[in-house]
């Protein structure tokens, strides 16, 4: 061997020195080696200490397990009793199931809150002011193009999983053998586990190595955590999620279908995206009738994914489906089942920092609490202030959709749907292109050439001023919500800009 | 000439009944497409909601906007004190057509149209300016149909009321040929007296298939339309009501022909070489009505 000197331009040639031979190969089986090295750790305390977690850091958590969560509660609970303070709680969502953090949040172990939405008595709380620091709501694609940011920076995240091998291989699902709480697709949690300092998988299903195919991959992976219960199977996901009976429901989907067909976005070879809510989901319905009708095809099926979307792609209807999250069970079988049912993460399905999937949507029908008649939509909070939902992929798939149609009921018992100024902006009326309701259609003035089209197929457009007229003339204009002065949500727009502000509602008595 | 509430002659494949005791259905009714809203005051609601149902009706027949739909309310049978209550409730109210229930004789029609007299004359009514039907729900109402509908210049139609029916005659509902009789009657009495002959509801809405046979059947054998329970229902009724591409071609031909005949000054019209009938005319002239119906947008 030369002289490191004699080799020309050795300064130019990265290099980690001389050659100095190898540590000792091993020899064991690998099964013998995964039994005795692996990142596996008798416990979660244990795993806490090992991650190295201090006061003040941000933790994270992935909602893929709904409302049967028992991931979150259990980690904060251990947290509590190690003695931890000040936390930053960064979910990609939180269900009602959450609302032991409460009390976590009185004794100060929790004192900031990231996520997509909050539901039930958590909400409550929040919404009336439990918090100093408002909660922080994002959607999708602001979340993962945060944390791809480092504008919010993950420390530990705590990700369960219902499948996973001893180095870290985890999966919504396994291939292996039937697992009753499959939660199929673990897209929101691939991006923390690619970007948090420290990774923890809590399994209650540790499998073989190696466990493919697999959402996150071991070295994203830095221990892992065998607890007897990451979350109740009920809760999680049932069967499929039933099409509606409701009649007006029906009628919604049914009108938004031919919406866009006659917009022209329904074409062989298009793309879509759909909700789980029962006028989203039924309109499915309507367009598998409408393409066996006219012979046409889905390139690819977007998003949450339902058992019905997976049925269309079992009948050829669908070629791929691109799945962030299954909603129902049998979304999940077909993703263990079907190759191309494809599994991705938050950061391709919505990040604006990345090529997203959602920019090569056609069409998305989404669901609307309020919408005013700048068209802004709102999915966060109630008629009542209080926070009931959650932003999810709300505008990052209304702004990347070529065609958005935002479906509602006119009314909601007495509550009108469509008013001047919604209570909280979730996704801009620029980006929302059609409101459908049970009275009628309303096309955003931004848009003449669909509702030129609209009229053409002998769809009755009206104005959204129009719309917002005929609810009031059926229920009334209710008083308007009474806040105070005081911040307590504070809702980002997809680009992390911030679009709108939650605040305390006001339950003092009136004058 | 006096200004009417109801038209004898219009389109009526579906009638879709609502609970009048409901104000979401009631405020919700008019969104579905059918032809005909009936508000039910009678079976539907239970006798301690009566009032409020009636109450109800008369507002919502006030205050809503029911665009250009035939409003029909089903008031309680006169005989139990309450129908009385109910037409002066809805007749001020301005309801397009009052719909008897459990109609036995052409007496029971010539009784309630006189309290809808003394009603229009007591609020300034036109007397006459409310249509009635009658439903016909007994052994001896089918018997009758033929005096019952012809017992009112007001009636719209008459229509078979199945379940009561089907008790009286001692048997239940099945494929439809329990029911073959009545509604062959209540056809041709309908037909006779120049009015419209509406179906019985199909009550198992989850039977989709079931539904549409009973749409085929009665559209064959000539009823104008059916009540519908449920608006599920009402899409696939007028889809089966709608005529064939092919038929509606041809009664296009036909009119064709007949405005050429007329342009021409000639009384007589032919079609590939066949002379038109006025039958022939007629068909055509309603093929083409109910084409259109289903094509029109309701501007309002």
């Amino acid at each position: 061997m030369d002289d490191l000197k004699n080799i020309p331009h050795i300064e130019e040639i990265n290099h980690r020195g001389l050659f100095a031979g190898v540590p000792p190969k091993h020899t064991a089986t690998f099964q013998e080696r995964t039994a005795s090295q692996n990142k596996v750790l008798p416990s979660l305390e244990a795993a806490i200490r090992a991650t190295g977690l201090q006061d003040g850091m941000t933790i994270s958590f992935h909602h893929h397990f709904r409302g049967g969560d028992h991931v979150v509660n259990q980690v904060v609970d251990a947290l509590a009793r190690m003695g931890y303070k000040n936390l930053t709680l960064a979910a990609s969502s939180l269900a009602a199931v959450h609302a032991p953090l409460i009390q976590h949040i009185k004794n100060g172990v929790i004192t900031h809150i990231e996520t997509s939405g909050l539901r039930g008595d958590l909400a409550e709380e929040i919404s009336r002011g439990l918090m100093d620091c408002p909660v922080v709501f994002r959607s999708h694609g602001g979340r993962a193009a945060a944390i791809r940011s480092g504008e919010l920076h993950i420390d530990v995240a705590f990700l369960g999983a219902p499948s996973c091998d001893p180095y870290g291989n985890a999966n919504g699902y396994s291939r292996d053998e039937d697992d009753a709480i499959a939660c199929g697709s673990m897209g929101y949690a691939r991006t923390d586990a690619k970007y948090a300092d420290k990774v923890v998988i809590l399994t209650n299903h540790l499998v073989r190595y190696p466990n493919a195919p697999w959402a996150i991959p071991e070295y994203d992976v830095d221990y892992i955590v065998v607890m007897e219960d990451i979350g109740d199977p009920k809760g999680i996901m049932s069967g499929a999620t039933r099409y509606t009976k409701n009649p007006k429901e029906l009628l919604i989907a049914q009108t938004a279908a031919q919406v866009i067909d006659a917009a022209g976005y329904f074409y062989d070879g298009f793309s879509m995206q759909m909700g789980s809510g029962g006028a989203s989901l039924a309109a499915a319905r309507f367009l598998r009738q409408m393409m066996l009708d006219k012979g046409i095809h889905c390139r690819f099926a977007l998003g949450g994914i339902t058992g019905q979307i997976a049925a269309m792609h079992e009948e050829g209807l669908i070629d791929r489906i691109l799945d962030v999250q299954s909603f129902d069970l049998d979304a999940a079988l077909s993703l263990r089942k079907n190759r191309f049912h494809h599994q991705i993460g938050a950061t391709y399905y919505a990040s604006f920092l990345s090529a997203a999937a959602v920019d090569q949507l056609d069409f998305v029908i989404l669901s609307a609490l309020e919408i005013d008649t700048s068209f802004n939509v709102n999915v966060l909070t109630g008629s009542d202030g209080v926070i009931r939902g959650a932003i999810g992929g709300h505008p990052d798939t209304a702004a990347g959709a070529s065609l958005s149609v935002v479906v509602a009921p006119l009314t909601r018992g007495r509550i009108p749907t469509i008013i001047d100024r919604v209570n909280t902006i979730v996704t801009p009326g620029d980006v929302v292109d059609v409101v459908v309701t049970d009275q009628g259609v309303a096309v955003n003035p931004r848009r003449p050439e669909i509702a030129k089209k609209l009229r053409r197929a002998g769809i009755h457009v009206y104005t959204i001023q129009e719309l917002k007229d005929k609810a009031e003339a059926l229920v009334g204009r209710p008083d308007p919500i009474r806040y105070t002065g005081r911040v307590v949500g504070v809702v980002l727009y997809r680009d992390n800009t911030i679009i709108d502000t939650i605040h305390q509602i006001d339950e003092g008595p009136t004058e | 000439m006096m200004e009417k509430r109801y038209a004898k002659d219009r389109l009526r494949r579906s009638m879709m009944f609502v609970p009048g005791n409901n104000p979401g259905m009631i405020a919700d009714a008019r969104i579905y497409g059918a032809d005909c809203l009936m508000f039910d005051l009678e079976d539907s609601v239970a006798y301690t909601e009566k009032d409020a149902a009636r109450f109800l009706v008369h507002n919502a027949l006030k205050t809503l906007d029911f665009g250009k739909k035939e409003i029909v309310v089903r008031i309680n049978d006169l005989s139990s004190g309450l129908g009385i209550r109910d037409l002066e409730a809805i007749i001020p109210a301005g309801v397009h057509v009052v719909r008897l229930p459990k109609t036995d004789s052409a007496q029971d029609v010539i009784d309630c149209e006189k309290e809808i007299a003394r009603i229009e004359a007591e609020h300034g009514i036109p007397v006459g300016a409310t249509g009635m039907m009658a439903a016909i729900e007994s052994a001896g109402g089918v018997l009758n149909a033929r005096e019952i509908a012809q017992a009112s210049g007001r009636l719209i139609g008459i229509a078979l009321g199945a379940e009561d029916y089907v008790t009286d005659l001692k048997t239940t509902r099945s494929d439809g040929i329990e029911l073959l009789f009545a509604r062959s009657m209540i056809l041709n009495a309908a037909r006779s007296a120049g009015i419209a002959a509406l179906d019985t509801v199909y009550s198992d809405v989850n039977n989709e298939e079931g539904f549409l046979e009973e749409v085929n059947l009665i559209r064959k054998l000539g009823f104008d339309g059916k009540s519908v329970i449920n608006p599920r229902q009402i899409e696939p009724l007028h889809h089966t009501f709608v005529p064939s591409e092919k038929d509606l071609k041809k009664a296009y031909a036909i009119m064709d022909a007949i405005a050429e005949a007329n342009a021409r000054g000639s009384g007589v019209a032919s079609l590939n070489g066949k002379m038109i009938d006025k039958p022939v005319v007629i068909r055509a002239q309603r093929l083409i009505a109910l084409a259109e119906a289903d094509n029109t947008v309701e501007e309002e």
